[in-house]
């Protein structure tokens, strides 16, 4: 039987980037896919004959920039166009447009609130500043802070040294910012409501938290974070969608020798002796190697892949109490047309409202009410969306004059009432077209197919537990050196030769590829 | 306005959001339609995108010894060329010294289609004398545009109602658009896949309306000189005036260049007599030129410690930059040569340059470019990288 230096269970984009670093250093490498594809919650897929879908995610927003350069990613197919503008259709008519120019943003601002307008550079001047002090930490091992051993003093000294280097107003600021709620964080700043209502709307993506929920306010640097790369632009549109980008990094990965296999679903972790032996897949095959990684959640990653008996039962307990609770859906149209929005019939000037998001946000109240519902087990009967029109900016989605329009959805709770069932599924997928079409009058006579994904199909198709798209809340208490529990943040296991490298480490969720990095880095580092 | 507009201005004008325009060749062009040449830019690698390029000087070359009049003039083998071929060529005084760079395209047997950057008219009457030859300059009376990216050829078909399949890079068809009679190259500054349309200046204004219609639907992007300048530089491109002088222009012997010191050995011919610098270039091909024409990719890490040095992110260029930088070897003291155009790839996500240095320096050498980075003189590290920086399969496909 062939002996592999590495074997990496889940061909998410994770996953490929963890193989593809590995197989660069030298060492022989073997990825195992459940599904018949690669990519994970990163994947295109051609739903309807001829319509292409981001199946979930369907922006690239941190992917980070050394991996794009170490990688060469750019010359195995990743292209990252621009979307850089939102407009949020308000319920009165009226809107709110962020355009990619930044004085048509301020002259938009100030028709809403001339005083808004000149606290907008302020804001963001202050959250450039954060944003380069936390910014540091994506590329990072996390250090232990209870740990006296050299290389976490040394981290936990160069992480104070760039908090320190805020001085105190921005170093409030930053404290704040990590407690507070994105609503209370922006009411210090501006006065207009359909403004924080979609600032806010960014950071309650993924999270069992509404807009005045506390330290939702943190996920507001995360936009700042992806601005501080300017020019580089490692966020935008992946041509092709976010499949592309997975298909990318396995092109690499191939490209350095790593192996991937689909239709290979793992069962098990072969575990001896307090070390991992191989894996064990589904169809009884067993293959061996001397490093096993896990991809998947701390759930899978834990409690699935491995017995109790391996692992100490303070960690999982923390597994246990590690959160899920999946609480976004998506909806896939393939349509005619491009909608009309009331608010600008016309879709801006010249027509670029299609080619940049549109955000259902059109106030804080409207966003905190969408969640109302879900803390009682119900999806949002007018939740918050946000929608791009993939095919605006790649014409290659759908055939030509036609579009595909990709609505990203909060809140539909894993835990709905009642469960998830076949009609559940299709009334939710009719409250999100409903309340498109309020803002957009007309809009259902251009839908020729739709998919409604609920977070019980997250959880069915990719595995990501209870359908959270960032293999667990991207909350305070689950990040940083307590991802996924404290003692095991460092992408190491109990088991020897047993990692993980998944979203459910640090810096967690998001097609930013770090988590899949930082393992790697770890691995080559500890030798095995 | 005092200088002169293309035939289809009427259409581009509208489109200019910021009113930037840029002179060529004695006429104006957008610099970019949007406020920022962002998008446009990305239509050449993700669309397709749509470029006025009618200032281009263009004579017609007609007559029994048209083909021996312009294999005498340039460099490359044009009594070999298949009628329906089109020829990127240089050509050389008679030191071997670039005198412009452009196209031929053997429209039939006795007629020739000839682009250049600067104008050309006077050399090619003195060239002429005792050869049976019309030389019209049609400048002024022929249009083009041309359409460039990964749906380019999807568009063209069906504006033109025909399969464009079988023609294959840097070869021309004649056909019709909309009733229109075009000439199609494939052919294009950009090194992507990409057509050139030439078109009589009285119908310009009916192509452009029958292309935008057609490929509105796959993305077709009107697109500006900002855009073309950044594509051109990741194909390893030259321009003349910006990465070469013009050795009718050049005041000092070392402001001249010969083709083989600019990567252009593969357009001197070795197989024909008699051609405007043949001596001097076959003398210089065997002792070896003196100076190359590389590729430059600013290495990232040495970028971003320079600005980390003052607290600061790194910055880009947001435009690809004209104009001459210094280089120095390894060590940083001795200077080597000179980079004569960059920027950033936002598709590479590369900084690029382009440079002339000593033809003794190897791909993958290390060497410094000078920068300034808060008002201070800086060398970030960077590494020879043979041209093109992206040459996708789909350029010849
Ligand atoms: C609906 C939705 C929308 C999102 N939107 C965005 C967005 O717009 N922008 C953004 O940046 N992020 C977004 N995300 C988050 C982002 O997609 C994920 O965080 C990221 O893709 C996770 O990558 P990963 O490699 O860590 O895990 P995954 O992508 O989950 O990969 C895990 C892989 O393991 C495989 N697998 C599971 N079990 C087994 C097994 N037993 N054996 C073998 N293989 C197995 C799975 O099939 C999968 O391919 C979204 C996620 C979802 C679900």
């Amino acid at each position: 039987m062939k002996q592999y230096d590495t074997i990496i269970i889940g061909g998410g984009h994770n996953g490929l980037v963890t193989a593809a670093y590995l197989a660069r250093a030298g060492k022989s490498v073997l990825v195992l896919e459940r599904r018949p594809r690669v990519g994970g919650a990163a994947v295109t897929e051609e739903i309807f004959p001829g319509f292409k879908f981001s199946m979930f995610s369907y922006v690239v927003s941190l992917l980070r920039p050394e991996i794009i350069r170490d990688l060469d990613l750019p010359r195995h197919g990743l292209h990252i166009l621009p979307l850089e503008s939102t407009v949020t259709p308000m319920e009165n008519g009226n809107y709110l447009a962020a355009w990619a120019d930044h004085d048509e943003s301020r002259r938009e601002l100030y028709r809403h609130s001339p005083r808004d307008a000149e606290a907008y550079d302020e804001y963001g001047h202050l959250m450039h500043f954060m944003a380069r002090a936390v910014k540091p930490i994506l590329s990072m091992v996390p250090p232990d802070p209870t740990s006296f051993a050299p290389g976490d003093l040394a981290g936990l000294l160069k992480l104070g040294r760039h908090f320190r280097g805020l001085g105190g107003e921005r170093l409030h600021a930053l404290v704040k910012l990590m407690t507070m709620s994105s609503a209370d964080f922006l009411d210090e700043w501006f006065e207009t409501d359909v403004l924080k209502a979609t600032k806010s709307a960014s950071g309650i993506i993924g999270t069992f938290l509404g807009p005045r929920s506390p330290g939702t306010a943190y996920v507001l640097l995360h936009h700042y974070m992806g601005e501080l790369d300017g020019v580089f632009r490692a966020w935008g549109f992946a041509k092709g969608g976010t499949g592309a980008v997975s298909e990318a990094i396995a092109s690499a990965a191939r490209s350095f020798g790593a192996e991937i296999r689909c239709n290979a679903g793992v069962s098990k972790v072969m575990v001896k002796n307090g070390r991992a032996l191989g894996v064990a897949l589904e169809n009884g095959d067993e293959l061996r190697a001397s490093t096993v990684v896990s991809s998947l959640d701390p759930r899978r990653t834990f409690l699935q892949l491995l017995e109790r008996g391996d692992l100490p039962d303070d960690l999982i307990g923390d597994i246990h109490r590690f959160k899920f609770r999946g609480s976004s859906g998506k909806v896939n149209l393939a349509l005619s047309g491009l909608p009309k929005f009331a608010c600008m019939p016309d879709g801006g000037p010249g027509g670029r409202l299609h080619r940049g998001a549109v955000s259902i946000s059109p106030s804080l109240d409207y966003v905190e009410r969408a969640y109302d519902d879900a803390k009682y087990g119900e999806f949002s009967r007018r939740p918050y969306m946000d929608i791009v029109f993939p095919s605006m900016i790649d014409p290659g989605m759908a055939p030509p004059g036609k579009h595909v329009m990709s609505i990203f959805v909060q809140y539909a709770p894993y835990t709905q009432n009642g469960g998830w069932t076949d009609a559940r599924r299709e009334e939710f997928g009719d409250a999100v077209v409903n309340t498109v079409e309020q803002f957009a009058p007309g809009f259902k006579s251009l839908i020729l197919h739709r998919q409604v994904i609920t977070p019980l199909d997250i959880e069915r198709i990719t595995g990501l537990s209870e359908g959270n798209i960032f293999a667990g809340e991207l909350a305070l208490h689950q990040l940083f050196f307590l991802r996924p529990a404290p003692g095991w943040a460092k992408f190491t296991t109990p088991v020897r030769g047993f990692y993980q490298a998944g979203s459910g480490t640090h810096p967690g969720g998001g097609i930013m590829g770090a988590s899949g990095r930082l393992a790697a880095m770890t691995i080559l580092k500890n030798g095995t | 306005m005092s200088l002169r507009t293309t035939p289809f201005h009427s259409r581009t004008a509208p489109l200019s959001e910021g009113q930037a325009w840029r002179r060529w060749a004695g006429y104006v062009v957008a610099s970019s339609y949007e406020l920022s040449h962002d998008r446009e830019y990305h239509a050449i690698r993700n669309s397709a995108a749509l470029f006025d390029v009618s200032p281009l000087y263009k004579y017609l070359i007609t007559g029994r010894d048209a083909r021996r009049l312009l294999d005498h003039v340039v460099t490359r083998n044009v009594a070999k060329a298949k009628v329906g071929q089109v020829l990127y060529t240089p050509w050389c005084d008679t030191d071997g010294k670039q005198i412009d760079d452009g196209t031929i395209s053997v429209l039939d047997e006795q007629t020739f289609r000839m682009t250049s950057a600067d104008p050309t008219l006077r050399w090619l009457h003195l060239n002429a004398s005792g050869l049976d030859v019309q030389i019209a300059d049609v400048s002024d009376t022929t249009a083009a545009v041309s359409l460039q990216g990964p749906s380019a050829r999807e568009i063209l078909q069906l504006a033109a109602e025909r399969d464009l399949g079988a023609l294959k890079y840097f070869r021309l068809t004649s056909a019709k658009i909309r009733g229109i009679p075009v000439t199609i190259s494939r052919t294009g500054y950009t090194g992507d896949l990409g057509f050139e349309v030439w078109v009589d200046s009285g119908r310009a204004v009916a192509l452009w309306d029958a292309l935008i219609e057609t490929g509105t639907p796959y993305g077709i992007t009107p697109a500006g000189m900002l855009a073309l300048d950044v594509a051109r530089i990741e194909a390893g491109l030259l321009l003349i005036e910006v990465d070469y002088f013009s050795s009718r222009h050049a005041l000092i012997e070392s402001q001249k260049s010969s083709p083989l010191e600019l990567g252009l050995a593969w357009t001197v011919a070795t197989d024909k007599e008699r051609y405007n610098g043949q001596a001097a270039l076959d003398a210089e091909r065997s002792r070896g030129p003196e100076w190359q024409f590389t590729g430059l990719t600013v290495d990232w890490d040495s970028l971003e410690q320079l600005y980390a040095d003052v607290g600061l992110p790194p910055r880009l260029p947001t435009q690809a930059w004209r104009a001459s930088v210094p280089i120095y070897d390894r060590g940083g003291r001795k200077q080597i040569g000179y980079a004569t155009s960059g920027g950033w790839s936002p598709l590479l996500k590369q900084y690029m340059a382009l440079a002339h240095l000593g033809s003794e320096h190897k791909p993958g050498t290390d060497v410094r470019m000078e920068l300034t980075v808060e008002h201070r003189r800086k060398q970030a590290k960077a590494v020879l990288t043979p041209l093109p920086f992206f040459n996708p399969e789909r350029k010849r496909a």
